[in-house]
């Protein structure tokens, strides 16, 4: 009986002790301290085949800072589908990591919560300076005007990725570089089972990346210049009807590709059950897959007409991943070298090289890696056409509102229901109104 | 805590005692034994009241507090800061002319469908399956353990092989429908489109009946034996037993087992969430998904806690309706 006694009275106290550490976490402020300058938590996001694969990369990388720095870094690998929400609870309890990947995308909502520690011109210096880094690749840490709120580590961009033998097949001779010509040749192979095509009409992040670029190409943007939802402008609608239509009036895309959300488009392709998919550096997934470098060729994502270029011309949205300093750091200083080390001249090469991305730092570029035939193109693109999205803090809301639409009007098209410029204009008129009001 | 305060030292104190001579320890001194006796079941409930306070109420507090405040993302480092709303959040939330309250109502319909089909069918097939398994015939031991695997499986796991199987283009229900019955004549969409609310429905009564099935099975185990004895003796066939022994002698255990029923699927969360992720078909948009996709995926934590307190009073309101009703329906039936 006395044993139980002094366990509970153990147990009361263990409870008032959680009780108290729970209520007194509060909120500091300010931008981080070096109370513990030995030691940093990293969250790198989920970059290779998988978690697995990550750590085996990194960890090597990490062990060298260390030997460098005397600073130990604790890894943790998030996967995609984690990371936003890991952000969000970590920023809302003010207990996150030192340092960590966000998608660029996410730049000016994570911004705006100000947990990340803005990039202003002397901390740029303490990592050699705002000029190391590609413009296009800088354009999408945050909106312009205002300091960064990360440093790209990784850049990727879309391109258009074709099975030879299939386009040889249906007596293709040459890629398409219009989307004229991708319906054209689509329809061509689109017959006994196989498809031009593929799509991911369920995953709300890529039908965003699609769409945007052909919005793009018709002078619309999906914002106005002082940060305002404009969904239901003419070139909107109709890059929107277009998208869909691939598959509602063209009949290029299957159908099934309606419910995809996990790179099933990939798969498709490396069976050679789809002749062509528009993806950010794919290289590494095809060759999972089995998928030899010779079976297929990559080429610009395609354009209204001509070649790709800047303003209309662009042809896709810049992909990647930026590097962050939580705010309430306890080794600000340490962050800051980690920064610098992972956007080094030689790690940024090396990294890049092992995902298959392209390196944001402009010195790391001219490695004879980043020349080849896959990544050239993306390296050109990422150069020449392509144009970062919209940089205002409702970037993720616009997301889910948009990319829902579109995946709604996919299972429209998928069930056979018309999608008329009626039905999109009265899908894209609904995501705005769900946009919170400023 | 000041209660508790005095307790451990003599706690210690005794439990030294005690060690070295266990009979006087009792005896030396009555009162603060008496106390230590009377304060011990408290002292013994005072973690489980501190965890609750901390894992329901303080939350349950803060949502409402929230939901006063206009909370989006440019707060959400620091919630307290956030700007009064006033009645503003339940505004936009029950606006049904405007998309916000608009796609709620539907969402709030869908999930009353629902639930009124998915509890329906559990009990169903629940109590059916307890009935039919009264009888002793070879093979109950395991069928009986076969019936409780969706209820023992993990949800994710369970839910994501429904996923595959719903699958347009790989999926086994569209070659058993398709390819092999041949009833559909053409492979359908189950995780897009009108289809989704049935594909959904389908997983949740998979995974609900075998719960009924276990409580009702376990009411059946208290209605005396001799009470079918006596009605077959006096010609009662087996439905009118049913109707009139069985039935009215679960009545307590049902209506226990249809209001947690009623509540759990209202409330579910992991089985739309796994099977659709966080843009739900407008088909199977299930509140929970609902509520969650405007607090966490638009970033609208003020709207969205407001949503919450209206369905935690919706199902206070329609449980205290509920109980209100039954009991009443049971003291006079019991007069």
């Amino acid at each position: 009986m006395s044993r139980i006694r002094a366990t509970a009275v153990g147990a009361v106290t263990a409870s008032l002790a959680l009780a108290a550490t729970a209520c007194g976490g509060g909120s500091s402020t300010g931008g981080g301290s070096n109370d513990s300058p030995k030691t940093l938590t990293y969250w790198a996001s989920n970059q290779g085949a998988s978690i697995q694969v990550d750590k085996k990369v990194l960890q090597p990388e990490l062990d060298k800072f260390e030997k460098k720095t005397g600073i130990k870094v604790k890894l943790e690998v998030v996967p995609w589908s984690d990371l936003l929400n890991r952000i969000m609870a970590a920023t809302t309890s003010g207990q996150g990591p030192d340092v960590l990947n966000i998608g660029n995308t996410w730049s000016a909502s994570l911004q705006a919560t100000g947990a990340l520690l803005p990039w202003d011109a002397k901390q740029f210096d303490k990592i050699g300076g705002k000029d190391r880094f590609v413009s296009s690749a800088l354009g999408s840490a945050g909106p312009e005007g205002k300091d960064p709120a990360a440093v790209p580590l990784y850049s990727m961009s879309y391109a258009l990725y074709y099975n030879k033998k299939m386009f040889k097949d249906a007596g293709i001779s040459k890629p398409p570089t219009t989307w004229d010509e991708v319906v054209a040749d689509g329809k061509k192979i689109s017959k006994n089972g196989k498809w031009g095509l593929g799509a991911e009409g369920s995953n709300l992040s890529n039908n965003i990346h699609q769409i945007f670029v052909m919005a793009k190409q018709r002078g619309a943007d999906w914002f106005t210049a002082d940060g305002k939802p404009d969904f239901t402008s003419d070139g909107a609608v109709a890059a929107v009807k277009q998208y869909v239509d691939l598959m509602a009036k063209d009949k290029i895309i299957a159908p099934g590709n309606a419910e995809y959300a996990q790179n099933q488009s990939l798969s498709d392709f490396s069976k050679g059950k789809t002749a062509m998919v528009l993806w950010q550096a794919a290289a590494s997934t095809f060759k999972s897959q089995g998928m030899s470098e010779d079976d297929y060729g990559v080429v610009p994502a395609p354009v209204q007409s001509g070649a790709p270029g800047t303003g209309n011309q662009v042809n896709s949205m810049v992909a990647g991943i930026n590097i962050a300093v939580f705010k309430n750091t306890k080794n600000a200083d340490g962050a800051t070298k980690f920064v610098k080390f992972m956007t080094s001249d030689e790690e940024s090469k090396l990294l890049n090289k092992t995902y298959g991305s392209i390196p944001p730092v402009k010195a790391a570029q001219n490695d004879p890696a980043f020349e080849s035939a896959t990544t050239g193109v993306l390296k050109d693109t990422l150069a020449k056409s392509a144009a970062p999205l919209p940089q205002v803090a409702e970037e993720s809301q616009f997301e889910t509102a948009v990319g829902t639409a579109v995946k709604e009007l996919f299972a429209d098209a998928a069930n056979g229901k018309a999608v008329t410029t009626e039905s999109v204009k009265a899908a894209l008129t609904k995501a705005q109104q769900s946009m919170p009001n400023k | 805590m000041t209660t508790t305060a005095p307790s451990p030292a003599p706690a210690g104190e005794g439990r030294a005692v005690g060690k070295n001579s266990p009979g006087s320890a009792s005896g030396k001194s009555r009162r603060p034994g008496r106390i230590r006796r009377i304060g011990l079941p408290y002292l013994l409930l005072l973690p489980a009241l501190v965890l609750e306070l901390l894992v329901h109420l303080v939350p349950m507090v803060m949502g409402v507090v929230m939901s006063f405040r206009e909370l989006t993302q440019f707060f959400i480092r620091d919630w307290t800061s956030a700007p009064w709303a006033g009645l503003d959040n339940f505004k936009v939330a029950v606006d049904f002319d405007a998309p916000v309250g608009q796609a709620l109502l539907h969402s709030f319909f869908v999930t009353c469908l629902f639930t009124v089909l998915s509890v329906g069918l559990c009990w169903a097939i629940g109590t059916a399956a307890a009935v039919f398994m009264q009888e002793t015939f070879k093979g109950r031991g395991i069928l009986r353990a076969l019936f409780l695997i969706p209820y023992a499986l993990p949800v994710y796991a369970a839910v994501i092989t429904w996923v595959f199987m719903f699958q347009h283009d790989n999926g086994l229900i569209n070659h058993v429908l398709h390819d092999q019955l041949g009833v559909t004549d053409k492979p359908s969409f189950w995780l897009i489109g009108d289809n989704s609310f049935y594909a959904l429905l389908t997983v949740s009564v998979w995974k609900g009946w075998p719960f009924a099935f276990l409580i009702v099975m376990a009411g059946l185990q208290n209605i005396p034996k001799e009470m079918y004895e006596a009605a077959s003796l006096d010609g009662a066939g087996l439905w009118q037993q049913l109707r009139r022994i069985t039935l009215p002698s679960l009545r307590p255990v049902n209506q226990v087992l249809v209001l947690v029923l009623f509540l759990w699927t209202f409330n579910d969360f992991n089985t739309p969430y796994v099977m659709f992720g966080k843009a739900a078909p407008e088909a199977a948009d299930i509140i929970s998904v609902h509520i969650y996709q405007s607090s966490f995926v638009t970033w609208n934590f003020g709207t969205g806690s407001a949503m919450s307190v209206l369905l935690l009073l919706f199902l206070l309101v329609v449980t205290g309706v509920y109980l209100a009703l039954t009991s009443r329906g049971r003291k006079t039936s019991d007069v």
